[in-house]
């Protein structure tokens, strides 16, 4: 088993892990140019024509709209069920107006994992939707969300990390998510008048230690309860002009805690205002940890669930060396020949996302987007953009392969192979072309167990069956 | 052959055949899954829960100075006040469902109970709760798989079900164990194709798939047989995932397909910035709490006997309201015990107080109860478990609390 990838075996390995799956028109390029010129395009999307993806999005109206104008367009109807924010689904039932916005968002990023030539940045554009993640049906950000996606996400994507963060620090949809927008200094002129009831308002340590748990240093990356507190004070006054109005970010001077802070051990002097924040943005960009964490994470999502330290220890020195250059870091990964070692070949399991798409890609089908499609994604358990916690959806293997799943993904492979998904057709040459599909998905390596199933199924059951198979459930 | 002998003879393996007969033991067990089985609820709240709004402290001198603007009122001042336990203390009145079930001594209620790890992460803080070992992280499985792998009332495929898309980490571990979003929905629509991959999946070297499908494939066919015998419930249960999970939870135990643990959850308790009193956010979290516990508890009627179900977050909240009229992660919490064997009516564990010395790290509710020993004497007086160490590995609990029968 420890011999090396052929050929074939190394470019359906790469595509699985740098696009939302193979399809006859990439695996043919990447053969043609060769593995490491198609890594270099793919990692300067702003050169690879887009006009398909382009066109298939520009249907979709409430992409071009500001916060404000969401707002105005699509307001709430005027009677909320109060159980609606508790379950997404319900959320989305009970309100007709910033449903659409939602829907459109969700259809938006699935057009783009499916018919974007720009892969590998639509991939990091999920992982870091992911890794930033918010919840899009928590109050404002049914109408923040559109923009967090569109003007913070995706300019940055495939940019410095430093820069993503800052970002996201600023963005009215985590501020709002993760109520940093609320976060006063206690003694600050602000808090003594604002807020209802003459009531003062104070610290708010959300925001404060998801930043260092989750999106820098790890849950092991150093810092104390202290350190806590006084990031949360650094970053009192990053807050929202009217989250359900214009909704966009504003540092406001009077709630902001002018004290001098200490965070990780480095003195933050007294009167600095916003540059606060800013500081602990690079201190937490540049720290050792953050490295560690981000490269960790990056190389299970490229290459395997337990990811090899060695692979780690490279990709964090390269996030150091490149003060965080994403592109760099990647090229680390996925540029080397441990990445395409025997045993990481088929290693990680899809999750729902990569699954849907990459049965819709490798069959070449033509697809809508509709409800439906959607809702397969929820049953499979990771409905688009409405991770509720913060950590957004785990990325290892025994979170997606319940019964459950298991059974979803097996109706699903039934439903598109019958064309019982509504607007969406597998490409005929699909259907009469089963070895050509087996190469897209396991070029020479079918398990016995599945040759065994293979042989005595005929026609489209064959073709069902190689999607449900358990090669097909790998990437 | 009857159907529970078919079930046993499937999951015993191909082995017992070829000696012609099973051996005793089998047999028995098999017959047992035809009789009615213990079975315990696990309800995650995550997010972590303010259990100082939720059963409510109001006779100790510090809560209302400590939440001026969130705290709800004393019993007696008014419509919008606590609900009077024991004098001490209240329920918050959006709980007002399930005061007919404490006051029939099926509901208790044990306060400053949680982990005693002190995280407040609440990813770690779940995870730890889930797996049994605060503070230590290694650890492979839940404690829910753990109990199913020591103790073993019958071979039923419905033995640990959540009712979850995804495996929560609590049941995840070598027993097998079922995730079951929706009975009517658990089928293939296209049986030729799922007799193929029935064969398949229990041919494939994957062993991750392998193990994940054949739980799968046993349930869908025990289903399939049972499939009229699982009578829909007329109860209304809270619209939403929660209320429909509990549905479920209810139909699997009427039916009698085994099923000794089970999981469910609701989320959405992580107020940090305006959660309301005895109105507003968490208000509303806890009116679909007790709609679908009450439902529950009605839906079930006698069978509540075999059942007992608890409630866990992963901590609990800042004793003080912080600068948004919400509350930051903190440390201790309430977990709720219901059923026929719970000696209810009462509030367990001792009050270690709101004063600023009591204060666990000068800010949170200290811990007076590990949930493990809630959980342990739930699987011991309700479950028949003999040997806790096995589910709680390094887990010595320093006191009996007697919450059951």
């Amino acid at each position: 088993m420890s011999a090396p990838l052929s050929q074939e075996q190394k470019i359906v390995h790469f595509l699985n892990r740098t696009s939302f799956g193979p399809t006859p028109g990439n695996v043919q390029r990447a053969a043609r140019i060769g593995i490491r010129a198609y890594l270099d395009e793919q990692l300067e999307p702003g050169r690879i024509a887009d006009q398909l993806a382009e066109e298939k999005v520009a249907g979709l109206k409430t992409m071009r709209f500001d916060s404000r104008e969401l707002i105005e367009l699509y307001p709430p109807p005027r009677v909320q069920r109060q159980l609606a924010t508790s379950q997404a689904e319900m959320a989305m039932q009970s309100m007709e107006g910033p449903r659409v916005v939602i829907l459109e968002l969700q259809q938006a990023k699935l057009l783009r994992a499916l018919y974007s030539n720009r892969q590998l940045y639509e991939v990091m554009v999920d992982f870091w939707s992911n890794h930033f993640n918010i919840y899009a049906a928590k109050g404002a950000n049914r109408w923040l969300t559109t923009s967090y996606d569109r003007d913070t996400i995706r300019p940055r994507a495939l940019g410095k990390f430093k820069d993503l963060l800052e970002a996201t620090a600023k963005s009215p949809a985590m501020l709002f998510y993760l109520d940093n927008w609320l976060s006063a200094g206690p003694d600050s002129p602000g808090a003594q008048m604002a807020g209802p009831n003459n009531r003062r308002r104070g610290l708010n340590e959300n925001y404060a230690r998801e930043l260092m748990e989750l999106h820098t240093l790890g849950i092991d990356g150093g810092y104390t309860q202290k350190d806590v507190q006084e990031v949360a004070r650094c970053f009192t006054g990053w807050t929202i002009v009217q989250p359900r109005g214009q909704g966009v970010f504003h540092f406001a001077q009077r709630i902001h805690d002018n004290g001098e802070k200490n965070v990780l051990g480095r003195r933050i002097p007294r009167g600095g205002g916003m540059d606060d924040g800013l500081r602990v943005i690079e201190i937490l960009a540049e720290h050792p940890s953050t490295a560690q964490f981000i490269a960790a994470k990056l190389v299970r999502r490229f290459v395997a669930d337990e990811p090899p330290p060695g692979m780690v220890n490279k990709a964090a020195e390269a996030f150091l060396r490149s003060g965080g250059d994403i592109p760099t870091v990647l090229r680390a990964i996925v540029d080397t020949p441990e990445f395409f070692a025997r045993e990481n070949f088929q290693a990680k399991i899809k999750n729902p996302l990569e699954f849907v798409t990459s049965a819709l890609r490798v069959t070449g089908s033509e697809a809508q987007v509709t409800h439906q499609l959607l809702r397969y994604l929820g049953r499979m358990g990771a409905p688009l953009f409405l991770a509720q916690a913060p950590t957004g959806y785990p990325d290892i293997a025994s979170s997606w392969i319940s019964a459950d799943m298991l059974l979803t993904r097996m109706n699903f492979a039934s439903d598109l192979v019958a064309n019982r998904l509504p607007e969406t057709n597998v490409a005929a040459e699909t259907l009469k072309d089963r070895d050509g599909l087996i190469r897209r998905i396991a070029p020479d390596s079918l398990s016995p167990a599945t040759q065994a199933a293979l042989a005595q199924a005929d026609g489209n059951q064959a073709i069902a069956l190689l999607l449900a198979a358990p090669e097909f459930q790998r990437r | 052959m009857n159907a529970s002998r078919r079930v046993f003879l499937r999951s015993a393996g191909l082995g017992f055949f070829a000696l012609g007969l099973p051996p005793a033991y089998l047999v028995r067990a098999a017959q047992a899954q035809s009789a009615k089985s213990k079975s315990l609820v696990v309800v995650f709240q995550r997010g972590a829960m303010d259990g100082l709004n939720v059963v409510i402290p109001f006779k100790d001198p510090a809560y209302y100075k400590l939440r001026p603007s969130i705290a709800v009122r004393e019993p007696g001042a008014g419509e919008e006040s606590a609900i009077d336990l024991d004098g001490f203390y209240g329920l918050h009145p959006a709980l007002a469902p399930l005061k007919s079930i404490y006051d029939k001594n099926q509901l208790a209620f044990i306060h400053a109970a949680g982990s005693p790890d002190n995280t407040r992460s609440h990813f770690d803080a779940q995870d730890y709760m889930e797996i049994g070992t605060p503070g230590i992280r290694s650890t492979p499985d839940g404690w829910l798989n753990r109990y199913l792998l020591e103790t073993r009332q019958s071979e039923s495929n419905f033995r640990g079900v959540a009712v979850t898309a995804q495996l929560p980490r609590m049941l995840a571990g070598r027993a097998p164990a079922l995730t079951l979003t929706s009975i009517d929905e658990f089928r293939f629509r296209n049986e030729a194709l799922g007799d193929t991959l029935k064969k398949l999946y229990a041919d494939t070297q994957d062993k991750e798939l392998r193990f994940g499908a054949a739980n799968l494939f046993g349930a869908m066919a025990e289903l399939k047989r049972l499939d009229a015998k699982i009578p829909v419930s007329s109860e209304r249960y809270p619209a939403g995932r929660f209320g429909a999970g509990l549905a479920q939870i209810a139909r699997l135990i009427k039916a009698d397909v085994g099923l000794e643990v089970a999981f469910t959850e609701i989320g959405g308790w992580d107020t940090h910035a305006n959660q309301g009193g005895a109105t507003g956010q968490l208000a509303n979290r806890l009116r679909e709490l007790a709609a679908g516990l009450a439902a529950f508890h009605r839906d079930l009627g006698d069978r509540m006997d075999d059942v007992t179900l608890l409630t866990l977050s992963e901590f609990g909240r800042t004793a003080r309201e912080n600068g948004n009229r919400g509350t930051d992660h903190g440390h201790a919490n309430v977990i709720f015990a219901m059923g026929g064997g719970v000696r209810g009516g009462k509030v367990y564990g001792r009050w270690p107080g709101l004063s600023a010395e009591a204060l666990y790290e000068g800010r949170d509710l200290a811990l007076t109860t590990d949930f493990r020993t809630v959980c342990s004497e739930a699987l011991v007086r309700r479950l028949g478990q003999k040997d806790v160490a096995r589910v709680f590995p390094g887990f010595r609990p320093a006191g009996h609390l007697g919450i059951f029968t």
